[in-house]
């Protein structure tokens, strides 16, 4: 099977998928780690699969990895079925969360280890693992320990240890989980840049919302076992389907509202809304806007073009960046968040206000 | 006002401190020097004494006489006989237990735990007794002599033979051998050996390559558990093994007992603690570089 995508000058081009999921189950006992899993990735993609801990990111991973059998369903790598195939037979590699560096083994050693064990002979190996380690610049580190390196330089030796074998597709296990922020998000970029070069497909898990919209072309936000949603980082940021979705991403609204016809729902004040869902009559949804989506004016100055909402200012946060108004509606508060810039006509608490918002800017989510 | 410096104090809490960890391990330190570093130097002291023709031993004229016999080749040949007892009991131990204590480690905490108390349910026993219970099931009309006959070992008769003393150190020291290992191997972090399969080893080779090494200093440990007693057993040659041949424990007794030759049977001690420390040390040396 393959889909279609259009590449940047706009024509249509042809391409396979990395990994396949159909319909994969994982049980654990009476656990089911994942439910029911579909899911395609494109190759040459950086995917990432984004939800809270033990929503079955890990067992997903560990399932196109072959460290794990699906208690049902099939998992095709670039259109081959793997059934039971061992992990060392799959054209992948894993990084794992815990680096799973080899503690008696130097970093050359450590990086050399999947190029030896498929036999490769010892001048293109020294190559390869000269060539790997460079790329994750620990050129001069090759013979010390694990033992002996920084978290971050462990991560970045198991990375050259992945990466040197050229998989079809790399599994990575919330690799940058036990770095500090500020390495953390040099290592976002180092990794995408990375990604780029090598050109391989990266199926990267994260809890980290912020992480997954930075790096990825996609993202699978994951649920209970469940994958909720597939989509661009924006199109997850701005089109949200789910509560938890929109939720799990940044900060937002909802108003509590139900399907009316195709193209309209009702608030709970009554006010009708034009948003198209696929929803049947009746279905009690929500509306979500973010909090910097929602625009704060004087009472009944709002434009005509946006849909409306009066309430009070209850309170101003000054953030520096941002002040984050706290707007008491009839029935519910709203957080809108405004550029700092309007500070000099900023609001004060007890002011009567109206809260619009473009139509576009909101999404129709359930659950 | 500015805060004034006080090393004296910290000085004092150390010192406190060192006096504190002083008393704790007083009645040990006690123990030690009065059951073994004392009789330990009566040893040593014996191994340079000289032997008068009646057989007595008295410390003066401090020679080498006793060190230099233990190069003859009665002697030799009972040292030597000993050390291969003691290498084959180990790496029979070894074969046995790597297996048993892999197996242990990989079940389910429960039934680990269960498994490990059955390994020590023999320490329930004592030694001497069980020792004398092979001696039955060796016998001639034994059932081990029956069994082993029946199944085309021979007539199946081992007692007072080396097999039968090496028959009896396996069984006595195996769990010397098994709580090493299993101590080493449940500490391995298997996501490693995960690890090494998903870089295309296959199950031998993640084993050869990841858990042999990281387990051996659990190997060496047990080795030398069950390497050190071993070589200088005493009890269960005497029972299973006759007195024809004789090994290094009751040669020692032997020298200071039947043949009254203390400085001998004291140089020979000294040669066994000394195959004792360098295996102990090598042990450490190994463990330091492992861990
Ligand atoms: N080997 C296992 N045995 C039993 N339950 C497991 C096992 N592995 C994972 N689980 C359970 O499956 C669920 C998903 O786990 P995991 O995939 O590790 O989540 P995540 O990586 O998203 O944090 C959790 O409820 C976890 O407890
Ligand atoms: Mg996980």
């Amino acid at each position: 099977m393959a889909d279609t995508i259009t590449d940047p000058t706009g024509a249509a081009t042809a391409t396979s998928n990395a990994v396949q999921l159909s319909g994969v189950t994982k049980r654990f006992g009476d656990v089911v780690a994942v439910d029911d899993l579909d899911l395609s990735i494109t190759d040459g993609e950086f995917f990432s699969l984004l939800g809270p801990s033990g929503c079955g990111k890990t067992t997903t991973l560990r399932m196109i990895a072959g460290l794990e059998l699906p208690t049902q369903g099939s998992v095709k790598i670039h259109g081959e079925e793997m059934g039971l195939r061992p992990p060392n037979k799959r054209p992948v590699n894993t990084v794992f969360q815990s680096y799973a560096l080899f503690p008696h083994m130097d970093v050359r050693a450590n990086v050399g280890f999947g190029l030896e064990m498929r036999k490769v002979d010892k001048a293109e190996r020294d190559e390869q693992i000269a060539w790997a380690i460079d790329l994750v610049e620990m050129g001069g580190m090759g013979h010390r320990k694990p033992g002996q390196l920084s978290g971050g330089q462990q991560q970045r030796v198991a990375l050259a240890r992945a990466l040197v074998n050229r998989p079809e597709v790399l599994l990575l296990d919330e690799p940058l989980g036990a770095l500090d922020l500020k390495l953390r998000q040099q290592m976002q970029t180092e990794l995408k840049n990375l990604q780029r070069e090598v050109g391989i497909t990266f199926v990267y898990v994260t809890h980290d919302q912020e992480e997954a919209v930075t790096m990825s072309d996609r993202i699978g936000v994951m649920h209970e076992g469940r994958l909720l949603q597939v989509d661009t980082p924006e199109a997850i940021y701005e089109r949200p389907t789910t509560r938890f979705v929109a939720d799990f991403i940044g900060r937002t609204n909802f108003l509590e509202a139900t399907v009316a016809g195709r193209d309209e729902v009702v608030l709970a004040n009554g006010d009708r809304l034009r948003l198209s869902s696929d929803h049947a009559d009746g279905t009690a949804v929500a509306v979500t806007v973010r909090p910097e989506r929602l625009t704060v004016h004087g009472r009944g100055q709002a434009p005509d073009d946006q849909h409306r909402i009066d309430g009070v200012l209850e309170s101003a946060v000054y953030l520096g960046n941002a002040i984050i108004y706290t707007i008491s509606i009839d029935w519910m508060r709203l957080e809108v968040r405004c550029p700092a810039t309007l500070a000099g006509h900023r609001r004060s608490a007890g002011d009567d206000v109206t809260v619009s918002f473009e139509p576009e800017h909101a999404s129709v989510v359930v659950g | 006002m500015t805060e004034v410096a006080t090393p004296g104090l910290e000085l004092q809490a150390e010192r406190a401190e060192s006096r504190r960890g002083f008393l704790l391990g007083l009645p040990a330190v006690v123990y030690l020097v009065v059951f073994f570093v004392i009789p330990l130097g009566i040893v040593i002291a014996y191994s340079f004494a000289t032997r008068t023709r009646t057989g007595r031993t008295e410390l003066r004229d401090w020679n080498l006489e006793a060190y230099e016999r233990l190069g003859e080749s009665v002697v030799r040949a009972v040292a030597f006989r000993s050390l291969w007892i003691a290498v084959a009991s180990t790496l029979i131990c070894l074969a046995l237990a790597y297996p048993l204590a892999y197996f242990i480690s990989t079940r389910k905490p429960a039934t680990r735990n269960l498994l490990l108390v059955a390994v020590m349910i023999p320490f329930w026993s004592n030694f001497l007794i069980r020792t004398y219970a092979w001696r039955v099931l060796l016998d001639s009309d034994g059932l081990f002599t029956r069994v082993a006959a029946e199944v085309g070992f021979g007539d199946g008769r081992i007692l007072f033979t080396n097999k039968a003393v090496i028959l009896g150190l396996v069984y006595g020291y195996l769990p010397f051998m098994v709580l090493p290992l299993y101590a080493a191997i449940e500490r391995i972090d298997w996501s490693l050996v995960e690890g090494a399969r998903d870089l295309y080893a296959s199950g031998w080779a993640a084993f050869r390559r990841v858990v042999w090494p990281l387990s051996k200093p659990g190997v060496i440990a047990g080795s030398i558990l069950v390497f050190v007693p071993s070589f200088g057993a005493y009890v269960t040659p005497a029972i299973l093994g006759g007195n024809k041949k004789g090994l290094v424990g009751s040669y020692i007794v032997d020298q200071f007992m039947d043949a009254r030759n203390g400085p001998l049977g004291a140089s020979l001690s000294v040669m066994v603690l000394a195959v004792m420390l360098i295996g102990t040390l090598v042990y450490f040396r190994q463990g330091g570089r492992n861990l």
